[in-house]
């Protein structure tokens, strides 16, 4: 079973959220959909400076299988992006939470976000 | 829906494989990395289970002029022992399976048709032998079908066959089969293969296959073996060029734009099921002067071609991609598609829509990847 995270709020289309104070949230996808993506080897991710729009395709994340849109589970300007995983994407596979975080975002806004509960319920990971 | 479980299933499960439908079998897709089960095939072993695809065994005095006539190539010529890879096509030239068979003895052929077609490829086989002396006997649902590939495959075998038969094993051609004992059962032994590497496929009944199994991954033990699923199977065959039923074969494209002329036997005596139609294409040049036909694609950015995109040049359609990932082995995406012939030209670049974006490709030679002899 998919690991899921009890600290980290998820969007439907499987990212997560991590809020760190007032500063810029943490984004990255979860190891459900990192699992079912398979070996990722190409993450295309928002530049630092634009914004991104929650609910809309803000970049790809490609696996020998398969290739999926990424959508920004939040509103806001980016300021940073994880250059690691753009490098070596199978760190999203490795540790999907952890050092395989996508970017980072000032929020202004959230899109619809479950807990960690809500998500692993509807996802069938493990909490 | 799957209603097929292989014998083997057990071991997959045990082995943590994920699960996909597969011409209605369950089959494992992978077990942990499908890139370490690729690499694995190009630099050591790998193990599959092949037991969805159906073996068809065609017994009797006229067994070979029935083949001549069912199939597309010259069964007739194929030596005992050896194999040939063919086609089973429809009146109108249609392609209703790609399949391989071998010749066990004058009068007795294997047929190996995909899972997905297997029934189907029996039931025409039963039908079309109206007027023959022979027998099609579907053997699929009690035969297992196990799969060593990889540079490794020979050393690995070679643990569970008896020394006085070492020779039988080491001096099989490519597309040949014998009887060998394997793990102290005589079983139908072929250097055959999907991936582009050395390898052998292992014919067994399903009551001994895990057996079979389990014996040959602790043979590949310090061999680097590791059970391969069906991701790798398709990332390895797609480097190796080599088309798939369901994407680059269908009833609805010829032998000739699939690059499969040859297959073709035209000059043989006999009539065969599709003659005429195939007649006509090849003389119309369908696939090879007019129409589409089957190339290969390299990539010139990072991002993949996947099966069903299109592929544009100056943004009119030209064609579609039926297969594409990115290469494991070499680094760039890889893509087959059927493109208008005259942009089918290796050294051609035509751009495929990357979901909204056009992205250049080289049409290339296929194979992609060619093992070091």
């Amino acid at each position: 079973m998919s690991k899921v995270v009890a600290e980290l709020k998820y969007s439907a289309e499987h990212e997560w959220v991590a809020a760190d104070g007032d500063g810029p949230v943490g984004i990255g996808i979860s190891a459900v959909a990192a699992d079912a993506l398979g070996d990722i080897v190409y993450v295309d991710l928002p530049e630092v400076g634009s914004t991104v729009t929650a609910g809309e395709t803000c970049g790809e994340v490609e696996s020998t299988k398969s290739v999926s849109d990424l959508y920004s589970p939040v509103t806001g300007e980016v300021t940073e992006i994880n250059d690691a995983v753009v490098g070596d994407p199978a760190l999203i596979n490795n540790d999907p939470y952890g050092q395989g975080w996508l970017f980072k975002v000032a929020a202004t806004e959230e899109g619809p976000l479950m807990s960690a509960e809500e998500y692993a319920a509807a996802n069938g990971g493990e909490l | 829906m799957s209603e097929n479980y292989t014998a083997l299933y057990e071991q997959h499960k045990k082995a943590g494989a994920s699960f996909t439908d597969f011409g209605g079998w369950q089959m494992p897709l992978k077990y942990e990395s499908e890139l370490a089960e690729h690499h694995a095939v190009r630099n050591a072993a790998g193990l599959f289970d092949l037991s969805h695809m159906g073996e068809v065994w065609v017994t009797g005095p006229e067994a070979a002029a029935f083949l001549d006539y069912a199939l597309v190539g010259k069964l007739s010529a194929i030596a005992v022992g050896k194999a040939k890879y063919s086609l089973i096509c429809n009146v109108d030239g249609g392609i209703i399976d790609d399949l391989i068979t071998y010749r066990r003895a004058d009068d007795n052929f294997l047929v190996v048709p995909n899972a997905g077609n297997a029934k189907v490829v029996a039931a025409a086989l039963g039908e079309r032998a109206a007027g023959f002396d022979v027998v099609v006997q579907d053997a699929s649902a009690d035969t297992s079908l196990i799969a060593v590939q990889g540079p490794n495959a020979e050393a690995i075998l070679l643990k569970l066959v008896p020394g006085e038969q070492h020779s039988l094993v080491t001096e099989l051609k490519y597309y040949a089969a014998v009887e060998v004992s394997i793990n102290g059962e005589d079983l139908l032994l072929a250097r055959t293969g999907y991936t582009g590497e050395d390898g052998f496929e292992i014919y067994i009944p399903n009551v001994d296959a895990a057996g079979l199994w389990e014996a040959l991954l602790e043979a590949g033990e310090g061999h680097g073996l590791i059970p391969a699923g069906l991701a790798a199977r398709d990332s390895l065959r797609l480097e190796a060029g080599m088309p798939l039923y369901g994407n680059e074969l269908s009833r609805h494209v010829n032998a000739y734009a699939a690059g499969l002329g040859p297959v073709v036997s035209l000059a043989k005596e006999s009539d065969f099921v599709g003659r005429d139609a195939l007649t006509a294409i090849k003389a119309a040049g369908v696939g090879t002067t007019i129409g589409q036909k089957l190339v290969g694609l390299k990539g010139t950015g990072r991002r993949a071609a996947r099966a069903h995109y299109s592929v544009l040049k100056n943004g009119s359609l030209i064609g579609e991609v039926t297969s594409g990932q990115p290469s494991p082995t070499l680094g760039y995406p890889v893509a087959l598609a059927y493109v208008d012939v005259e942009h089918a030209e290796p050294g051609s670049f035509v751009d495929v829509d990357l979901r909204g974006k056009a992205e250049p490709f080289e049409v290339v030679p296929l194979p992609f990847y060619k093992r070091q002899k």
